[in-house]
């Protein structure tokens, strides 16, 4: 079902003279027998906020170890800074800044030790790294912690923390896996905030997630992966215009009634998902839709109007939620 | 320009960088958490080899000494035994050295990921964790080295060069236990090489008493072990009887380094392997 939706061409926003930062085509990688991501096409243009959108096990996480050239492709091509990761990794890696899905940070130093080691790694003098550890703390909102050691901060922190550490060698691009995974509202707000800061200073983003929310905070432009394989690109904007309506009818029904109504909204919606606790009616305009309900004679528990977002253009796509 | 906003053309500040150095970083990195235990460390590095030589050298010694002294060639039980612990205690420590901080950094702070995300290879991370690991073993030789000579257990100035000796003793072991540590997934095999690999080499390589006096078999199989060629060596320098057959020396160096150098090559590629991985 979703194959026809698939757009074949994922081209970068922007003329040709601005050349891709990230250039992949029929990009590949396999695990044995199991095909972890299946011949993607995507580009990664300059200063843009870049978005892997896709549910667990979608192929997210492989892309990005591609990307950040410590997993070998399989197949394909693979271009970054219009170098290749086979045999220029460690160059690549000096203008990279890696915020990987699990923690990293070492517990047996401080905040500021941890800053400080890692720009170490990236060849910075001790007087140098010193000077970016104190900005970037400042940055992270965490310059009140620096002497203290890492296992007590909180998660939020701990993000914040190995966000500014990704920051040391001022990356040409930064690549977040799953950033915000785990942390609570407030923390999540917090951070995407600091990275919308990093955004607006012209750095390169690129994250992946499962949260739509995310992606249309973050990204200019996304691509939608799904088994393995990317299954839709485009601005956030433009994906749900092409793959949803603007708007979205919510209705809740008791479950013996819900089972009843399968097909009977095709005179007032565009299209119908039958999910097991609500029923989403796509129409342009959801009040109509709430009418022509009532119209019919049912009563549901609650109705909902909102707009569309990604989660549609997802459930359109593949049948299925974002997080199950 | 701060260190938050840089555009497309980026930062080259690692341009240059050669492998000697980043490797330097990944010990520097290593040195960093040890000043915080330093001073407890090195307490205990001379009050370990303190006790084990009060209790064995001299308390068992004197009973051992109050028999026939052929048996260990005429000389006190104490200057027998305080060498053999030397290399023995580098293989201990070597051990516990290889198995837990390389599955810290592998899997539970994955610090050794951190690394790898940033210009540092896998073999810049092995080198400078074993890098690590010798200057470790000296700190801990040395000690305990300057403690025989305090016990007046040393007959020989030869001891000088026990230092070395340990300490290529106790990376015969770190090296091969390197590779071996980033193969596994739980410490469980850990706890199975200290009780069958450790534990046994520490009692029958010669530490105690000569392995001329276990079963001919034996005797055989103590010969490919490592610690029996570390135990030969820091002994033949501390009693300065090295100089009575050094082809036998060179041998025990040539089948230490052999060790080292084969270990570390293993541990280069399981390191990196599991570094893919993920």
């Amino acid at each position: 079902m979703p194959d026809t939706l698939v757009s074949p061409a994922v081209s970068p926003p922007g003329t040709s003279e601005t050349p891709s930062l990230i250039h992949a085509r029929g990009l590949t990688k396999k695990f044995g027998e199991f095909i972890a991501v299946d011949a993607v096409d995507f580009d990664v243009a300059p200063g843009e906020s870049f978005g892997f959108l896709g549910p667990n096990g979608a192929g997210k996480t492989s892309t990005m170890r591609m990307i950040g050239c410590v997993s070998p492709i399989t197949n394909g091509s693979l271009r970054i800074m219009d170098m290749d990761p086979a045999a220029d990794g460690p160059r690549i890696r000096a203008r990279l800044g890696v915020v990987p899905q699990q923690d990293t940070l070492d517990t047996e130093l401080t905040v500021r030790e941890n800053l400080i080691i890692y720009g170490r790694y990236f060849g910075l003098s001790r007087t140098e790294v010193g000077k970016r550890a104190d900005e970037l703390l400042e940055f992270a909102q965490l310059t009140e912690r620096a002497g203290d050691q890492v296992e007590p901060l909180s998660g939020g922190m701990k993000r914040r923390l190995t966000i500014a550490r990704s920051l040391i060698n001022e990356p040409t691009i930064l690549l977040l896996d799953e950033p915000t995974t785990g942390l609570d509202p407030q923390a999540r707000h917090l951070l995407w905030d600091r990275l919308y800061r990093l955004k607006q200073r012209g750095v390169t983003l690129v994250l992946t997630t499962h949260y739509m929310d995310e992606a249309e905070q973050l990204c200019d432009r996304l691509v939608v992966m799904d088994k393995a394989k990317i299954v839709a690109e485009g601005s956030p904007r433009e994906l749900i215009e092409r793959y949803s309506t603007k708007e979205v009818t919510e209705l809740r029904f008791e479950p013996d009634v819900a089972e009843t109504l399968h097909g009977r909204f095709d005179a007032i919606a565009e299209r119908t998902e039958y999910l097991p606790d609500r029923i989403l009616l796509y129409a342009d305009d959801g009040e109509e839709a709430a009418v022509g309900v009532h119209a019919m004679g049912l009563r549901p528990e609650t109705v909902l109007v909102r707009r569309s977002s990604l989660e549609d253009v997802f459930l359109r796509l593949t049948g299925r939620s974002l997080i199950e | 320009m701060t260190a938050l906003a840089r555009t497309p053309s980026g930062s080259d500040s690692t341009q240059g960088l050669s492998s000697g150095s980043t490797i330097s970083r990944v010990f520097e990195h290593r040195l960093m958490a040890y000043r915080r235990t330093f001073r407890s460390s090195l307490f205990t590095s001379f009050i370990t080899p303190t006790l084990f030589l009060a209790a064995m050298g001299l308390g068992l010694g004197s009973y051992v000494d109050s028999g026939d002294s052929a048996t260990l060639g005429g000389i006190s039980y104490l200057a027998f035994l305080a060498p053999g612990l030397l290399a023995a205690s580098a293989m201990n420590s070597s051990a516990f050295e290889a198995t837990f901080p390389v599955m810290r950094g592998l899997l539970w702070s994955r610090t050794f990921h951190a690394m790898y995300a940033t210009p540092i290879s896998a073999r810049d991370i092995t080198l400078g964790n074993l890098a690590f690991m010798t200057a470790r073993l000296t700190l801990i030789a040395t000690a305990f080295t300057v403690v025989i000579v305090l016990f007046g257990a040393a007959t020989s100035p030869l001891i000088v060069l026990a230092v070395p000796a340990a300490v290529l003793t106790g990376m015969a072991f770190a090296a091969p236990i390197t590779a071996f540590s980033a193969t596994q997934k739980t410490p469980e095999k850990f706890n199975a090489l200290f009780r069958f690999v450790i534990t046994p080499l520490f009692l029958f390589s010669g530490t105690f008493f000569p392995v001329s006096s276990l079963p001919p078999v034996l005797q055989s199989v103590a010969w490919f072990t490592p610690l029996y060629h570390g135990v030969s060596l820091t002994r033949g320098l501390s009693l300065g009887t090295i100089s009575q057959d050094p082809l036998a020396a060179v041998v025990d160096v040539l089948f230490l380094s052999a060790f080292v150098i084969v270990g570390t090559s293993f541990a280069i590629r399981t390191i990196g392997a599991r570094l893919v991985r993920g």
